[in-house]
């Protein structure tokens, strides 16, 4: 397959997708292409609202894009990403008030380490579930973004809450707690963290024996369970957790390199939307990097049309819905016509 | 004299009053999911249902049309939904989600033009509790049981009509073999993704009316992203009420009664933060499905794709 037609399909998607949304705001009244203006400037319209706007909306599309990549690769439908970003963004903000004092060369990486650890630890109760009681993961993650919510809630309004007790948020973290930022812009070092991560994970799916299991798990497991040398349970469980902590150091980044605050509603739906970032990236890392900063250059645009437009934001999740219902076109047909093939 | 009997009286009937929009999401997933397909996006449904009712309710002025524009609006959901993941043969579960995304953003969009330059959010004639004659009078069950919006007697008849047909009919039969064994059903010349199909859309306009009961019978008003998860306790609820109708009404009742506590806690006031009970209906369901997940047995094709 060449590169070309390799992009055609997601290119068509996005195509489709802003067609599709055009045409509901022309019925609904609105100045379609005014919106769509508005869209294309609040993703591209400056070197300001590049940097500013599309890439550090893109950190948490690619982080979490990665760790959902890798529970699908294991057959694992982790769909509470949202949840595990809101728990990693308390554990960081927590984290972040507690160390404050210290230098920061240590205190970010204990902030983003316990984003992680909070991200893991969401997601552990799901797999808990699984693992004792067979409660199906999708059930449990789902919910759990709810529980998540509430929690939020409660924390800024309970023992995160800022220090006069008036606003639902928590203090802002210390300076030594915030990611650097690239000067001019409000690009943080999140960035450059989340290509690295890019290229771990790369390696890991391609050259490593966890990579190859993951994948015999997820497309055979009943063979993976026969061979005996494969636990399946175990290595979904450890999927799992690693896509909690890739949502969770998602949320750390997020408060301590782009609101330095703990806020209900930290994710415009992130969570989400990272489903079809790796969804149509077909769970490959280095498409998740191209996908993620597609799908930020969306989120931002979606800001400067609800600015400049009047267009509620959300009118974008129908611009993703159609990209995730289009990248499962593609998955569906290219396994009809292998199976063709094989007949 | 101070009635004893009150606050247990307003709790139970609270709790009927709840329960009845999941009872409705609730029991149109029995079908989808008896036909071998799980369907996330009913929380789609739903919300469509709830926008659907108010602007039906808004526009002409009658509840009733809301309620009937708010099934429809629920079917179409799943009409999206079925014709991606049953004719085109995508994964249920995310194309689900996706079908609910778009809910979530289309159901904004709309309403927000709606109320555009307006002050206040849509004014609407809801449904009244409908007390029935004579039974309504009995002590504790009477106003519990019999003294509900209409929709709560209409969940009633579903839950007997979905028994009936798949229990007591061929079609039934045959929707539940495509949800076991569809490649057999198949040879027995049992159409099998047409009934999906149609399972599928009853669902989704089940799930569409129970929005619709939510806004017309319960809330009396819309906002965005009001059905806040229900449509996902539906698909937990139809679990723990092993894909029964009967199991399923049950269950349901259950978590209008977690909802309700919230009352009876009000009342007696206690100093709970009132998180808690937002987070309530979620952790009963996840600690119910515990309880239940490992001994009951889903339909054996469920979320299988038919090719």
């Amino acid at each position: 397959m060449t590169a070309l037609s390799r992009l055609r399909a997601p290119i068509g998607a996005v195509v489709l997708g802003l067609g599709i949304l055009a045409a509901g705001l022309t019925l609904l009244g609105y100045d379609a292409g005014a919106a769509l203006a508005a869209l294309g400037r609040g993703a591209f319209g400056s070197w300001y609202a590049v940097t500013s706007a599309t890439l550090v909306r893109a950190v948490p599309l690619i982080v979490i894009g990665l760790g959902i990549a890798i529970s699908f690769r294991a057959g694992a439908l982790n769909i509470g990403a949202e949840g595990q970003f809101a728990a990693g963004a308390m554990a960081a903000t927590a984290a972040a008030l507690a160390v404050g004092r210290w230098p920061a060369i240590a205190a970010v990486p204990a902030v983003l380490v316990a984003g992680a650890v909070g991200g893991a630890a969401w997601v552990a109760i799901p797999v808990v579930l699984r693992a004792r009681y067979r409660v199906q993961e999708v059930i449990s993650t789902l919910l759990l973004n709810f529980v998540a919510d509430a929690l939020v809630s409660f924390m800024v309004q309970g023992p995160l809450q800022e220090s006069k007790r008036i606003y639902p948020q928590s203090d802002p973290i210390a300076a030594a707690a915030r990611l650097p930022l690239v000067p001019g812009t409000r690009l943080h070092l999140g960035f450059f963290l989340a290509i690295v991560l890019v290229g771990v994970v790369a390696v890991i799916f391609s050259r490593t024996i966890w990579g190859f299991r993951l994948k015999a798990v997820g497309e055979a497991p009943l063979a993976a369970v026969v061979t005996g040398r494969i636990d399946v349970d175990r290595t979904v469980a450890g999927a799992l957790l690693w896509s909690g902590a890739l949502a969770g150091l998602a949320g750390a980044l997020e408060v301590s390199g782009v609101t330095y605050a703990l806020f209900q509603n930290l994710s415009p739906g992130y969570g989400f939307t990272a489903i079809a970032v790796a969804l149509i990236a077909r769970l490959d890392p280095i498409a998740i990097l191209i996908a993620g900063l597609g799908f930020g250059a969306l989120e931002a645009g979606a800001a400067g049309m609800q600015r400049d437009a009047g267009v509620p934001a959300v009118a974008v999740s129908v611009v993703q819905a159609t990209i995730i219902v289009v990248a499962l076109l593609t998955i569906a047909r290219a396994r009809l016509g292998r199976g063709e093939a094989a007949a | 004299m101070i009635d004893a009997t009150a606050p247990v009286v307003g709790f139970l009937a609270a709790a009927v009053r709840i329960g009845t929009p999941l009872l409705w999401a609730a029991a149109g997933e029995v079908l989808a999911e008896r036909s071998g397909v799980i369907n996330l996006s009913v929380e789609g449904s739903m919300l469509a249902g709830c926008l659907g009712a108010a602007i039906g309710a808004h526009m002409a002025g009658d509840p009733w049309i809301g309620m009937a524009v708010g099934l429809m609006a629920g079917a179409v959901v799943a009409l999206g939904f079925a014709a991606v993941a049953i004719w085109a043969r995508t994964d249920q579960i995310i194309t689900g989600t996706a079908l609910t995304m778009a809910s979530v953003g289309i159901t904004g969009l709309i309403y927000r033009q709606l109320i555009r330059g307006q002050e206040t959010g849509l004014s609407l004639t809801t449904l009244a509790p409908y007390p029935v004659p004579l039974l309504s009078a009995i002590p504790v069950v009477g106003p519990v049981l019999f003294n509900q919006p209409v929709p709560t007697y209409l969940a009633v008849a579903a839950i007997l009509v979905i028994w009936a047909v798949l229990f007591r009919t061929t079609l039934g039969l045959r929707l539940r073999a495509g949800g076991e064994a569809a490649e057999a059903a198949r040879a027995q010349g049992v159409r099998v993704r047409l009934i999906q199909t149609g399972a599928v859309v009853v669902g989704g306009a089940m799930a569409g009316f129970g929005g619709a009961t939510l806004v017309l019978a319960q809330v009396g008003t819309f906002a965005e992203r009001m059905t806040a998860g229900r449509g996902f306790i539906a698909i937990a609820i139809v679990v723990l009420g092993r894909w029964h109708p009967a199991g399923v009404a049950l269950a349901a009742l259950a978590f209008g009664a977690a909802t309700a506590l919230q009352y009876v806690f009000q009342a007696m006031g206690l100093a709970v933060p009132y998180q808690l009970f937002l987070m309530l209906p979620y952790l009963l369901a996840l600690a119910a499905l515990t309880g239940v997940a490992g001994r009951v047995r889903a339909p054996a094709g469920l979320g299988r794709t038919v090719e």
